[in-house]
């Protein structure tokens, strides 16, 4: 067994900064982390990163901005803290020495990006992600910050009252990759997860392999709500093979979107006839889809971003990584032929239900990141809203769980029965229950509420991780966790995408009920302890079924369309009824959904909803 | 703009008689432009030879595990996977793996050259699986570990010794003398001297392909020294921190060792002109040596 007083789960953006500001407040800190944090997925951030740093702009605006990206389903009190805190935390970093693009005065740079009142996104090159993940890498390292990579978190070691609220975490069970070893990480202080994205949820995505939703499945399991699984951001020009992002720059510089006839459909067919290629990201992936699904795409599958047109030497001069990156993942030469391009899953908003300071309704565990939910996006993310968030929130939730004092959170969690309102929509499949690996049953928090000693919830947990590796490991026939993830992957990119309809959801739903249904077969073929990554993948399988499942109920259920969340059948935003989150807890092995209304009154006044024109 | 044009001029120096090999190397813009004139005349051909979708890709892919009976014994497996337009070695592995032999072992994550863990050893060269396209590649392809790494099992080798070596140059800024509230100026000139050393991805390719890092364990190697160079030059780090860390880089197993083999820089996916960093702080140190002897 390992001991430290605050554990932090992941190494990416907010893991770095989360462990970080927990040895600023004198917690002996360590990092659990299925990657070794230079490899995590924050380094893929290209844009930038979002501050209130200048002469003309405030943090007033930037909450209003984010309030209004959102769609108005962001909580004020977190909003703000975000825009509030987001100036000091940049600024330390270019303190730790993060290498930001500069103006010739020396200050760093900042640029215009979507939906901001002012050029408010500083940036290192193209590149702002791997910059901040490596200089805080270093200054963990500075700390002698203890690492522990290439563990795999299978669990999180709770109490088991009853009633979630009343739970307590007390570390996390560490899988080590390199031995196949099992064992217990025990929190003196607290659990902060920043376990990252979940992309791997669908078949086609700009995310890691490593971005399972492998967080928000534990702390879910665990009793924590997710909120706003729903609404899930799509960007328009991924290249097909592999999802690797091309940047809005290309459109920006007047790159041009054609069908496979050679028609330049956002202005041909109606699209966005005033905007064209550069209407909004969830616009342009509509009307890509729309083209593929009428028969009008390459090979059934994409549409054509051109930018021959701009010369090469434009191209070279503004443009140039688009061409490698064309070049080395699809093997297209940007100058002489058209890029292959379709929507791919980007980011999810919705997440581990936290308040402010990171926590979550069991003491002792807390989130970050983007497997969190302190409700900034909404609806609707702001491109260069997601980095500041690690960072700000990360320190937040570091400091926090290492006791520190940071006021009263405004923002209330965990379910209460008497002022939660639950959904009265039906369900096509009875969700959850199946899928859990019979010989094991529920892990952690089945209700009977008799462990409560630190050690022995450890302990306990432990086993639990050790018996369910011992019966995946035995089993030497069945369903492969491959086939089954694929099946998911392609029902969640088929149904649950860009563009929803009930009859979609439904079948979805379904598909995820086989998939937990096959699930109870699976096995691990690779016999082998040293580097199992078959066993990790069985692993982070039964997580994306999970993340899955919640995130095409959340889509059954919101019956409106509201920023990224598209529904046929309701093609306008309800502020009457849904000015509310959607909320999914997992009691007893079963899903309920429940709703907790958005918080709009900040500080100094009350964010009125206004449409969304841009 | 290319990294060449944006690397500063430095004057030639007596003392340091490599520096003028650097002139014949050319810039990974060139090198780049180059690399897509062939891949267009592969392409152009792979259009005359009829399309090469469906075919198979011959993949020989190393085995080894401890543990496992049958594949103590290093040995190659065969593997042939349906060729799409614009597969990687990294989609091949990751096709042989999930439909052929789950066993198959291999470091993967960002699959855009970013997250750096699959840097593998492949028709003979270090390259980044998921940055290199099979067109590109005679067959069959081979895919091996990176070498001069100790095997774990498969495609994955033992990384601590390459942190270790990162890790000994002390790798983080330590200046103490910040400004209250704003951030600390920095020039644009220095940002673009230091900006190519700040694009490391840690894959270990360049220590991997270097002879004196083979033959020598302590050697700090490319990666590490081109670390030390990112804050050596940073004129935000204060000068006494320059100097402390010039001296670990010049230490017995540091950058004297490197003969300007050229072969980190050959590697490197990031394009980063390791030798000419090495260089530079040979003659920094020799610069700081002058001073104080
Ligand atoms: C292509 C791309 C471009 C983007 N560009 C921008 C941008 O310009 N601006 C912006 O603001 N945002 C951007 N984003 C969004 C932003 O980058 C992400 O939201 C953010 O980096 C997520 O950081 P994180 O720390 O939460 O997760 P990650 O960086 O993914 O880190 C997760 C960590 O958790 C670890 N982990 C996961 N599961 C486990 C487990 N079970 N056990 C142990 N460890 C585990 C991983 O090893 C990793 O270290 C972009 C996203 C993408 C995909
Ligand atoms: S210097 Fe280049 S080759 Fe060496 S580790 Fe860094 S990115 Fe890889
Ligand atoms: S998979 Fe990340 S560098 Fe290749």
């Amino acid at each position: 067994m390992y001991e430290h007083d605050v554990i932090v789960v992941g190494g990416g953006g907010a893991g770095l900064r989360a462990a970080i500001g927990a040895h600023e407040a004198g917690a002996d800190t360590a990092i659990v982390t299925k990657l070794h944090p230079v490899r995590s997925h924050t380094g893929a951030a290209e844009g930038g990163i979002n501050a209130a740093l200048r002469e003309g702009d405030d943090w007033e605006l930037h909450a209003y901005d984010t309030m209004k990206g959102s769609d108005y389903l962001g909580d004020a009190p977190a909003i703000e803290t975000l825009a509030q805190d987001a100036p000091e935390d940049v600024i330390t970093l270019e303190h730790w020495g993060m290498p930001f693009s500069r103006e010739d005065d020396g200050r760093v740079s900042q640029r215009p990006f979507g939906g901001l009142s002012f050029p408010r996104t500083t940036y290192a090159g193209a590149e702002t992600g791997h910059h901040l993940l490596h200089t805080m890498y270093e200054q963990a390292v500075k700390r002698g910050i203890q690492v522990y990579d290439e563990w795999f978190v299978m669990n999180l070691a709770v109490t088991d009252e009853p009633d979630p609220n009343d739970r307590s975490c007390h570390g996390v069970v560490g899988y080590d990759v390199q031995t196949g070893k099992i064992e217990g990480f025990k929190a003196r202080d607290g659990v902060v997860l920043a376990t990252g994205p979940l992309g791997q949820a669908f078949d086609h995505t700009t995310n890691a392999v490593s971005c399972t939703g492998d967080g928000q499945a534990m702390a879910y399991r665990a009793g924590v709500p997710l909120e706003d699984m729903e609404f899930i951001q799509f960007h328009p020009t991924s290249l097909p093979s592999t999802g690797v992002l091309i940047s809005e720059g290309v459109r920006g510089e007047g790159g041009i979107l054609y069908n496979n006839e050679g028609e330049r459909f956002m202005f041909e067919y109606g699209y966005a006839n005033n905007d064209g290629e550069l209407a909004s990201r969830d616009v342009v992936s509509r009307a890509e889809l729309t083209e593929v699904n009428e028969g009008r795409g390459v090979n059934d599958e994409y549409v054509h971003l051109d930018m021959r047109h701009l010369g090469e030497e434009r191209i070279m001069d503004r443009l140039e990584n688009i061409l490698h990156l064309a070049e080395d993942f699809e093997g297209v030469d940007g100058l002489v032929e058209p890029m292959p391009v379709k929507p791919g899953q980007h980011y999810a908003m919705g997440g581990i239900e936290t308040d402010e300071n990171g926590q979550t309704n069991i003491d002792g565990l807390y989130a970050a990141g983007e497997c969190a939910c302190v409700s900034v996006h909404g609806g609707n993310r702001l491109g260069g809203n997601a980095l500041p968030e690690l960072i700000v929130f990360g320190k937040r939730a570091g400091r926090h769980a290492a006791g520190e004092d940071l006021g009263e959170a405004r923002i209330e969690t965990g379910y209460s029965p008497d002022v939660e309102e639950e959904t009265d929509v039906d369900f096509p499949v009875e969700p959850g229950e199946a899928g859990i690996e019979p010989a094991v049953g529920e892990p952690v928090a089945d209700g009977a509420g008799q462990v409560t000693d630190a050690d022995a919830v450890l302990e306990r947990a432990v086993e639990a991780e050790r018996e369910r590796v011992d019966y995946l490991m035995d089993k030497d026939d069945g369903v492969q966790h491959a086939e089954i993830r694929s099946k998911l992957q392609k029902a969640m990119t088929r149904d649950v995408n860009v563009f929803r309809t009930e009859e979609g959801i439904k079948r979805a739903l379904k598909v995820i009920r086989e998939c937990r249904e096959e699930y109870q077969d699976v096995y691990v073929d690779d016999p082998s302890r040293t580097f199992n990554t078959d066993l990790q993948m069985t692993v982070e399988t039964r997580n994306l079924i999970d993340v899955a499942e919640t995130i095409a109920l959340g889509a059954l259920v919101r019956e409106e369309f509201r920023g990224a969340h598209w529904r046929k059948e309701h093609q306008e935003r309800k502020d009457d009824e849904w000015l509310k989150h959607t909320m999914i807890s997992w009691n007893g092995g079963k899903p309920s959904v429940w709703y907790r209304p958005v918080i709009l009154e900040g500080e100094g006044e009350t964010y009125e909803p206004k449409v969304r024109s841009y | 703009m290319s990294a060449q044009q944006q690397e500063p001029e430095e004057p030639e120096t007596q003392e340091v008689p490599e520096d003028q090999e650097m002139s014949g190397l050319a810039s990974p813009q060139q090198e780049r432009l180059q690399r897509k004139q062939e891949s267009k005349a592969q392409r152009e051909r792979a259009a005359d030879e009829g399309d090469l979708d469906g075919d198979a890709v011959h993949l020989k892919v190393f085995r080894y595990d401890p543990e496992v009976a049958d594949k103590q014994e290093p040995r190659f497996d065969d593997f042939h996977v349906p060729f799409e337009r614009g597969m990687t070695v990294l989609d091949a592995l990751i096709y042989a793996r999930d439909e052929f032999d789950s066993s198959l072992t291999f470091r993967h994550s960002c699959r855009q050259a970013i997250c750096g863990s699959d840097a593998f050893f492949v028709n003979g060269r270090q390259r980044l699986g998921c940055k290199t396209q099979i067109s590109e590649l005679d067959q069959p392809v081979r895919v091996e570990p990176l070498p001069h790494q100790e095997v774990v099992k498969d495609l994955v080798v033992d990384m601590d010794h390459f942190y270790d070596q990162m890790h000994a140059v002390e790798p983080y800024f330590q200046s103490e003398d910040l400004p209250e509230g704003e951030e600390q100026r920095q020039s644009r000139e220095n940002r673009e001297k230091v900006k190519m050393s700040t694009r490391c991805i840690w894959c270990g390719a360049c220590m991997s392909s270097c002879n004196i890092a083979a033959g020598d364990n302590q050697y700090l190697g490319p990666a590490a020294i081109n670390k030390a160079y990112r804050f050596a030059m940073d004129e935000r780090e204060e000068e006494e921190i320059k100097e402390h860390r010039l001296r670990i880089v010049e230490q017995e197993h540091g950058v004297w060792r490197c003969q300007t083999q050229f072969s980190c820089t050959e590697v490197c996916p990031k394009d980063i002109p390791l030798t000419e960093h090495i260089q530079e702080l040979k003659r920094e140190a020799v610069k700081k040596n002058l001073k104080f002897w």
